[in-house]
């Protein structure tokens, strides 16, 4: 028996929530920095399980916008990292809950 | 596809995405995400994605994973321990899950097998890049330009 494309769906949700656990429950900027990269990671496992069971296409667009999205991933972790840097400096700290200066 | 390879790579992922989520420390939660990536890029093998799989590797093991370990190392001074997950969390992300799983299991449509397929070369992707979709891949370069650009400025000193 192979498996279908339902429990890779399952798989891959069960990956987002992961990644949801950490943006939700973590204090620290670099922690949810992490979650996020792995609810990204989730959604290219959906493109790629949904173009494998899919009838092909020429050109193969699940592989295309799984590529450009990990190139976007890419690039969101180095702007995130740099921003986790800069607030560091500023701050001395990464601590989310301490970052409350905009608050009302 | 076989079966006992979609288990073991699904047991992997999962355990060590959990752990990315909840160990206390920044470097272990690090590693687990990479050893996740793995796992995710293993599941892209074994879809017949491989070139997919191996941009995968490369670029969040090779240079998102140590890009977050050198912020680890920069910001170390607080960067010592988070406390483990809280419930409302988990509570949240629990029913997220159970959500989705429901609308999974609820759509007839999805539970159907592998058709047979051509296998993806990578001449087949080089062309579809280079016709189809050779705009997005020029907004791309111009966005992972601007991106860095913007990430140097950003942790660049400030001159008084």
């Amino acid at each position: 028996m192979t498996p279908t494309l339902q429990v890779f769906l399952i798989v891959s949700a069960a990956l987002f929530s992961a990644g949801l656990l950490a943006v939700l429950s973590r204090r620290h900027a670099i922690f949810i920095l992490i979650g996020i990269e792995m609810m990204l990671a989730a959604a290219n496992l959906n493109f790629i399980a949904f173009w494998r069971f899919s009838p092909q296409s020429q050109p193969p667009t699940g592989v295309m916008i799984a590529i450009f999205s990990i190139a976007i991933a890419a690039a969101e972790a180095a702007v995130g990292l740099a921003l986790v840097i800069a607030v560091y400096r500023h701050y001395r700290t990464t601590n989310v809950d301490h970052l409350d200066q905009l608050k009302g | 596809m076989s079966s006992v390879a979609f288990v073991l790579i699904a047991i992997l992922t999962l355990a060590a995405a959990l752990a990315a989520a909840t160990l206390q420390k920044l470097m272990h939660a690090t590693l687990s995400f990479a050893v996740a990536l793995v796992g995710v890029a293993a599941f892209f093998f074994l879809l017949g994605a491989e070139f997919v799989g191996l941009v995968l590797v490369f670029v969040y093991i090779g240079a998102v994973a140590v890009l977050i370990v050198f912020t680890i190392l920069l910001t170390r001074r607080d960067a010592r321990k988070d406390h483990g997950a809280n419930w409302g969390g988990a509570l949240l992300a629990v029913a997220v899950f159970g959500g989705l799983a429901w609308a999974v299991f609820k759509t007839p449509s999805v539970a159907i097998g592998a058709p047979h397929i051509r296998a993806l070369t990578v001449k087949r992707i080089g062309e579809a890049l280079m016709t189809s979709y050779v705009w997005p891949l020029q907004c791309v370069g111009l966005l992972l330009t601007a991106a860095l650009i913007g990430a140097l400025v950003l942790v660049m000193e400030e001159k008084r």
